[in-house]
């Protein structure tokens, strides 16, 4: 469960537990350094745009969905604010010398939401439906490396695998689904997907199809019950409708888009009932060229092109400066990034100068460069429901015309997009974006093993010592040593741009002001939310 | 009257079964499968993963054995499963949707049908005076404003500024702890909102064709007849006017029958109802084929038979069509 996802459409169960890392921190009360004590009680709502499709994790995809799981279940490990992995079911964990064996010693005291005990008996029955042929999950791929489970004991859980992996880690972050109450039944059709049972701070309480999903504080949660009583997801799939329901202050909590969090919440009464915070978001938005296309092959016009791209005006234009410039697939602020890598600050010049080195010359007159006979002119391709990356195609285009390159502009619905342009390699260039994780693993992304048709190094990128860097990295679980292969992978990327890296975006969420105890971190805000907290004079519903 | 019923209801057949072949080789048609979103730019989710999920959903027959499964199954009225995540019968999907969308869809005509027809007779017997020209412009204006912009105009005013009406939803959230007449009001008030919306656009039409209609009614001789008689303008107008001119309604509403169970995608996002429009459109984003053929096939029945009931009526209401269809039958 490492690796990097697609933004739109694929959403992840990582990413709550991903997200950022904080830069600032907007209207804290200046000096009233709080100290109350947490109290329970009172309720926390957002809105959802979608409705989730299915309450077991092992079945479910959307990002609604895994909100949800998130706080319903447990994984045997969790990130905490500073993006290390730490125990959650697994009280402590240990990774044998040869890097081949994975030992968990499991918490004691857990129960699951019907009251009965938590063992590592569910630990391997849960890794037995990810590898079950019979059930459809999404997330089988890190758990076909594990060649044998072992439960010793009760409180044990033992994995061993063949070659050290060291995504193998996280994969065990993956949710810890009840055995007792899944065992010989209809997995596919379990009532627990409407109605899940797992051990984690918030029990299932109802569910309205397309209204409404309430959770309840677990009094008996093995850390303590949450402060929070209540979290309500309302489903409300208009964006707009979701800011005027924080305006009325219906909603806690809600991700601002950069026009909102700029333009349209400066205003006093929102500012007296909102914190705001921004922090960079893992994943990047990108323009990837298709190299198995002539006019791409040559590294000087890919090149080029990074050239005549303003990266921070896309930034100033799209996001309203809201991001910072991409040079590699990883997070500026995450151990992994490389500052070092090659940079392609705007230039024109260069751009032209490279274009021409390259043979690509305007010996037509009609502004658009030309060579052999062919005019310098692509498509580039983007998914429909996403303005960002259409902007950013206009911006591009633009740019791109006045070093004398023809560039057309194709949004296509999503699912036409995957399967007729994406999978079968049928583009010219497309912006698209990844979003990830704190795991390095670029594997599937990036190894030429993975450019068949409908895998995601779908710009058909090969190039040996990456292949090697890559089959490295995965197999060590030294930080230090890691970095060093990940770095010269990312000098490499930087000066072949198969992608020109654009921008990564920020986080911007408000939070109802009566909410305390939201601590920013590199991790975001969202990992310690058992943490949060209203004073009792500030509990908004006391039902 | 009954042989003719019988041979209205027996083409129904063949038509239906005409139209569910259709939907169901144009929905196929449309690029991507119900698996894509599980399985698509997934690193995690490998090759065999979506030939089993193919498998499962009984992608890989030709189409033809699909459709045949199908059409067994909808024989005895089984809709099937959904084919997204949560793998529910579409039946039940459909069912729980249904009700708020027919009470939108009933309010919203109830309302248009209130508004429009005494604006269309005024406008009528007033032709072009002030009267008339404002309401045209007035109804015109709404039907040509984009819904999504006027709901959203009237959320920002009535429930942010005013604080009047809540912004979406069907219930507040502490509907549980109301008193039965609090959750009366509760509902009343978040419908407030999504059925004028929904309504304003079909005022300009109705309200235009009631105007029509009378001003064509007004013309004939019977109306001359009744004038000359020396029956008070009254009685002119909303006796013999009137329900002549009232005879094509029935046309349209029988037409709006399907229309009952068919939401719009756009109010229904904006307002956050858990509608059928909604339901619909998702379904297609996802080719969750039986929930869409499901829907299909329903709407397609509500039309047919909508037709036949406007059709019915229209003989019942109207004598010259009941005996000219019986003379027709006997040529």
């Amino acid at each position: 469960m490492s690796h990097t996802f697609l933004r739109l459409g694929i959403a992840v169960m990582l990413l709550l537990l991903l997200v950022a890392c904080e830069r600032q921190y907007e209207g804290a009360l200046s000096g009233s350094a709080e100290t109350t004590a947490p109290e329970y009680g009172d309720t926390f709502i957002e809105a959802s745009i979608g409705d989730a499709s299915n309450l077991l994790p092992v079945l479910s995809s959307d990002s609604a969905s895994s909100a949800i799981n998130s706080l319903v279940y447990n994984g045997l490990l969790r990130y905490n604010g500073q993006l290390e992995l730490e125990g959650e079911l697994a009280e402590r964990w240990e990774v044998s010398e040869d890097n081949r064996t994975l030992t968990f010693h499991l918490r004691r005291n857990v129960r699951w939401h019907d009251g009965t005990p938590f063992t590592a008996g569910d630990v391997k029955f849960t890794y037995e439906l990810y590898i079950n042929p019979e059930i459809p999950t999404a997330y089988a791929e890190s758990f076909s490396q594990v060649t044998r489970v072992e439960t010793p004991d009760p409180y044990t859980f033992i994995a061993h695998y063949d070659t050290p992996y060291a995504p193998a880690l996280l994969s065990w972050a993956t949710a810890i689904h009840p055995r007792h109450l899944l065992e010989g039944t209809d997995v596919l059709r379990s009532p627990l997907s409407r109605s899940p049972v797992g051990t984690g701070p918030y029990r299932f309480a109802e569910w309205v199809s397309g209204e409404k999903i309430v959770l309840e504080a677990n009094p008996d949660y093995f850390e303590g019950s949450p402060y929070i009583r209540r979290v309500v997801y309302r489903i409300i799939p208009d964006v707009s409708t979701q800011f005027l329901e924080l305006q009325t202050g219906s909603l806690d909590f809600m991700g601002l888009t950069p026009l909102q969090f700029d333009r349209q919440t400066d205003t006093l009464s929102f500012r007296r009932n909102y914190n705001k915070y921004q922090y960079l978001s893992f994943g990047y938005t990108y323009l990837g060229y298709n190299l198995r296309r002539p006019l791409f092959a040559d590294k000087r016009v890919r090149q080029a092109l990074a050239y005549a791209i303003d990266k921070q005006e896309l930034i100033d234009g799209v996001l309203l400066g809201y991001g910072e410039v991409a040079t590699g697939p990883y997070k500026p602020d995450t151990w992994v990034y490389n500052a070092g890598v090659r940079r392609y600050h705007y230039n024109p010049e260069k751009a032209r100068q490279l274009l021409s080195e390259a043979g690509w010359q305007d010996t037509t007159g009609d502004g658009i460069r030309n060579k052999d006979g062919q005019r310098l002119t692509f498509t580039i391709v983007t998914n429909q429901g996403n303005d960002l990356r259409i902007k950013t195609g206009e911006i591009i285009q633009h740019r791109f015309r006045e070093i004398g390159v023809d560039v057309r502009l194709r949004v296509i619905e999503w699912a036409t997009f995957l399967k007729d342009f994406i999978n079968p390699g049928n583009f010219d260039a497309t912006i698209l974006g990844w979003s990830g994780g704190p795991e390095p693993d670029q594997y599937n992304i990036w190894h030429s093993s993975k450019t068949t048709p409908g895998q995601l190094n779908f710009i058909g990128f090969e190039h040996p010592e990456v292949d090697e860097l890559l089959e490295r990295g995965r197999r060590v679980f030294d930080q230090g040593q890691r970095k060093q292969y990940y770095d010269r992978f990312q000098e490499i990327l930087a000066e072949e741009q198969p992608y020109t890296f654009l921008y990564v975006s920020e986080a911007l969420p408000a939070v109802s002001r009566r909410f305390r105890g939201v601590d920013p971190a590199p991790a975001g805000i969202r990992y310690n939310f058992q943490q949060w907290f209203v004073p009792k004079a500030e509990q908004k519903y006391t039902r | 009257m009954l042989p003719y019923l019988a041979r209205r209801l027996l083409l129904l057949i063949p038509l239906l079964l005409g139209i569910t072949l259709i939907s169901f080789v144009v929905i196929h048609l449309a690029p991507g499968e119900p698996t894509d979103l599980q399985t698509q730019m997934n690193p995690q989710a490998s090759a065999e993963l979506q030939e089993r999920l193919r498998r499962q959903y009984g992608l890989d027959q030709p189409l033809y054995i699909q459709y045949g499964q199908w059409l067994g199954r909808l024989a005895v009225l089984d809709f099937g499963e959904s084919f997204s995540g949560d793998r529910r019968p579409v039946l039940d999907k459909i069912l729980e949707r249904l009700p708020v969308t027919i009470l939108i869809n009933l309010l919203s005509i109830a309302f248009i049908l209130a508004v429009s027809v005494p604006l269309g007779i005024i406008s009528a017997v007033r032709r072009n005076s002030l009267f008339d020209r404002t309401t045209t412009i007035l109804v015109f204006t709404g039907f040509a404003m984009p819904s999504f912009w006027l709901a959203l105009l009237m959320m920002d005013w009535f429930g942010v500024r005013l604080g009047l009406l809540p912004i979406s939803g069907l219930k507040s959230l502490g509907y549980e702890y109301l008193s039965f007449s609090g959750q009366v009001l509760d509902r009343i008030s978040h419908l407030i909102l999504p059925v004028f919306v929904s309504a304003i656009g079909g005022l300009a039409g109705f309200s235009r064709y009631m105007r029509s209609n009378m001003l064509e009614v007004v013309r004939q001789d019977y109306i001359l007849t009744a004038r000359a008689k020396g029956l008070s303008e009254r009685t002119v107008i909303y006796k013999h006017a009137l329900r002549n001119a009232l005879l094509p309604v029935i046309t349209i509403l029988g037409l709006s029958v399907p229309g009952l169970i068919g939401g719009s995608v756009i109010f229904e996002t904006i307002f956050a109802i858990p509608g059928m429009g909604k339901l619909f459109f998702d379904g297609v984003m996802m080719r969750d084929y039986p929930l869409i053929m499901g829907i299909l096939v329903m709407g397609a029945m509500l039309t047919l038979l909508g037709n036949l009931l406007a059709d019915i009526c229209y003989a019942l209401a109207d004598p010259r069509i009941r005996h000219g269809q019986q003379a027709g039958e006997k040529r």
